[in-house]
């Protein structure tokens, strides 16, 4: 078990180098329209626009697709799901699984889920995978004008987490030459991974304890005014960037209605 | 500027009935560099702590009075600074440079100032990567160089470093000291905590010892306190100079093979090795960090499969990493490098019973080996402690004998001695000699010479790592 946290794109690529919080602000503004109906339109468009923009962002494509990896997991368990449980089977029956037709109206209803996964999660796993953590906390502070306490706090926390990978394994391999394993027992294996889980939380609170005292120690909790060593500025284009994305959802959700797909997600 | 006062001061952490320190009195001029001793449990890293304003009002009780320059050590933090034992937990972001200047922006330092003392202190102690380098990407010696640096750009008037070589190979406590000893300024008052005293005294001109009881026992120059107490301290397990242990090694010739390793190899970690170990021995394996030495551990342990070549053990058919983990802890025994890994249960007693359990032993023989060694191991008074609140000392023999409960026939020790007192290093010693006397094969990863010299009756010396592929800091 290994954890990367660093970006995977080319840091110079236009939008890859906007301000950290004005693509985060950007991703949520383009995507909050899009929760308000479902419909298989609105995730296709905003599907359309995201791709249409992706190359600005730099990034590798393989390096995405794993990242993407996850969502295709979640995709599988929406379309069983869906053929287990679905309560109207309208359409055309295409398959018979058992007592469970698989019809057209089963699977039209399940990509339309499957593409709103992709298309609500997509601009947000673009925008962690081309920005620096260390960039975003600063931009948090400077520029969104979040507590230090939280954003720097925050980081410092993330950069302990491949440490919990490397813990991981030592815990795990720690307990087989304990003359702990769990063998073929699906039980006995739950139980060896929830006390190894609560060794490592155990590990990583101590941890985390010694980490804000030494933090304290250098001031963190001095109380004087922090200077920045790093600035992020926040500049025009960075504003254009949140406009667009805003009215850009808009508009796909204005052609949703106008085109009498719209489907509101609550009533 | 760093002047400390201490008149009776003493401090009882909340919910202890034992006072840490207690009946202290000291004064440390502008400049002095001292070295502070004592037994384990003596108080040391407390009054460390309470020098550093780190110990809230509210997390215990006080006596007595303790100033810096006439203030209260929490009024007075900027003027201290403090490293601590682990690099991993003292670093804050993911960028060497950035972590200098996380000190430097809490202070409120002005942005333009931050950059130039970020490059004037690591050179000063001698860190030799640009400053983007990832600080994950760091060795445990080089990262508390750079730990150091992000204390020292803050000008403190007094430096306080608590066992900062604990946790480091004798490379990377070397490079610290070098680092201490280049930033050795007049200006600055300097107290240092350290087990390894040899190696701290060339850097201080006074050494203190604290009395376990409460109250300083001795106070001078390093000639006059080892003269005067070096036997005592010796006793307690401090490292005072030129105490040597004389050698345990092996009466007999060692007997037949426990384990072979044949042209084993791990991608990326370990290149091909081949190495046996024998009833009636203890192998020593040495080596540079990076050379594998953990790795191979792990394979003789049978907790990692080998990527090439063989492992065999025990005359089994089957290789060790394939065995169940019950016939695994009854043949081998590993002990790992941080002790806390090791542990599974929330008692002392059950952490030993754990192994014998596993292999269907009978409550009465449960309770005969866990007896027998919790006396052994001086651990009876702690049989009903949680793991997690033992020393570092306590925590060590427990891990090892967790290993020895199941009476496995070969032993594997990581660094087994890393960061100990003599008292439980001498311990050790004796018990692995003994285990080797009556037959048992002791293969043990260490960086520690003295060990080596005093038990090893066989040595198998690793490679040189691959060289570092980044570059190194351009000097000017």
């Amino acid at each position: 078990m290994s954890l990367s946290v660093e970006p995977i794109a080319d840091p110079a690529a236009p939008l890859a180098r906007r301000n950290p919080v004005a693509k985060l602000g950007a991703a949520l503004l383009f995507t909050l329209p899009l929760i308000l109906s479902v419909d298989p339109f609105t995730p296709s468009a905003a599907l359309v626009v995201e791709l249409l923009v992706l190359p600005f962002f730099g990034i590798r494509m393989r390096l995405l697709a794993r990242r993407l990896a996850p969502l295709l997991l979640a995709a599988g368990g929406i379309l069983v799901t869906m053929v287990l449980f679905a309560g109207e089977r309208t359409g055309a029956t295409v398959a018979s699984l058992g007592p469970f037709d698989v019809t057209t109206g089963v699977l039209a209803t399940a990509g339309a889920l499957v593409l709103r996964i992709f298309a609500i999660a997509l601009p947000g796993i673009v925008v962690f995978a081309t920005t620096d953590p260390t960039d975003l906390a600063d931009a948090l502070v400077q520029n969104a004008k979040a507590p230090a306490r939280f954003a720097i706090g925050a980081l410092a926390a993330f950069r302990l987490v491949p440490l919990l990978g490397q813990e991981w394994r030592a815990l795990t391999l720690a307990r087989r030459a304990r003359g702990v394993d769990a063998g073929r027992n699906p039980l006995a294996k739950l139980r060896l991974f929830a006390s190894t889980a609560f060794a490592l939380l155990v590990g990583a609170l101590r941890r985390g304890v010694r980490l804000a005292v030494a933090m304290d120690a250098r001031g963190f909790d001095a109380g004087v005014p922090r200077t920045h060593a790093r600035v992020q500025h926040f500049t025009a284009p960075d504003a254009v960037l949140l406009a667009a994305a805003l009215l850009t959802g808009l508009a796909i959700l204005t052609a949703t209605m106008l085109l009498g797909f719209f489907n509101p997600i609550i009533g | 500027m760093g002047e400390v006062r201490l008149r009776g001061f003493g401090w009882r952490h909340a919910g202890r009935r034992a006072w840490a320190v207690r009946g202290l009195d000291l004064e440390i001029r502008h400049g002095e560099r001292v070295l502070l001793l004592g037994p384990s449990g003596a108080g040391k890293s407390t009054l460390l702590a309470a020098l550093a304003g780190l110990l809230p009002e509210d997390s215990g009780e006080s006596e007595g009075a303790i100033e810096i320059d006439g203030l209260d050590p929490r009024k007075a933090r900027e003027r201290v600074g403090i490293v601590f034992q682990d690099p991993q937990t003292q670093l804050v972001m993911a960028r060497s440079g950035d972590d200098v200047a996380f000190g430097l922006e809490n202070r409120g330092v002005p942005a333009g100032e931050i950059w130039p003392r970020v490059s004037d202190v690591l050179d000063r102690v001698g860190f030799p990567y640009p400053v983007n380098r990832s600080t994950a990407a760091l060795s445990g010696g080089e990262a508390q160089r750079l730990a150091l640096a992000g204390v020292l750009a803050l000008r403190p008037g007094l430096l306080l470093l608590d066992e900062p070589t604990a946790n480091l190979d004798p490379a990377g406590a070397g490079l610290i000291r070098d680092a201490v000893a280049r930033t050795a300024d007049p200006s600055t008052t300097l107290i240092i905590v350290e087990h390894r005293v040899a190696e701290a005294l060339p850097l201080v001109d006074r050494v203190v010892v604290l009395e376990p009881g409460g109250g300083v026992r001795a106070d001078g120059t390093p000639e006059l306190i080892f003269a005067a107490y070096g036997d005592k301290l010796a006793g307690e397990g401090v490292w005072v100079p030129g105490f040597s242990t004389p050698p345990v090694k092996a009466t007999s010739k060692p007997a037949d093979d426990l384990v072979r390793v044949m042209r084993a190899e791990v991608t990326n970690r370990l290149p091909p090795v081949s190495l046996s170990a024998a009833a009636g021995e203890v192998v020593a394996v040495t080596g540079p960090n990076g050379a594998g030495k953990s790795t191979l551990a792990l394979l003789l342990g049978g907790l990692l499969a080998p990527t090439s070549g063989r492992v065999e053990a025990f005359g089994d058919r089957r290789p060790p990493h394939r065995w169940r983990a019950a016939t695994l802890t009854g043949r081998i025994g590993s002990v790992f490098q941080n002790p806390e890994h090791q542990f599974v249960t929330g008692r002392v007693a059950d952490e030993l019973a754990l192994g014998p359990r596993r292999l269907g032993r009978t409550p009465e023989q449960i309770r005969r080996t866990v007896d027998d060694l919790l006396d052994r191991l001086r651990l009876t008074r702690l049989a009903e402690a949680n793991p997690y609140t033992l020393s570092g000392g306590e925590a060590r023999r427990l891990s090892v004998a967790t290993a020895l409960a199941t009476a496995p026939r070969l032993l594997v020790l990581d660094e087994p001695t890393f960061g100990q007192d003599r008292r439980t290093w001498r311990e050790l010693v004796e018990l692995l000699a003994g285990l080797r006397d009556d037959g048992h094969g002791v293969v043990a990863v260490t960086h520690d010479d003295a060990f080596v010299r005093t038990l090893a009756d066989r040595t198998v010396p690793l490679g040189e790592p691959a060289p570092d592929p980044l570059p190194r800091r351009s000097r000017p």
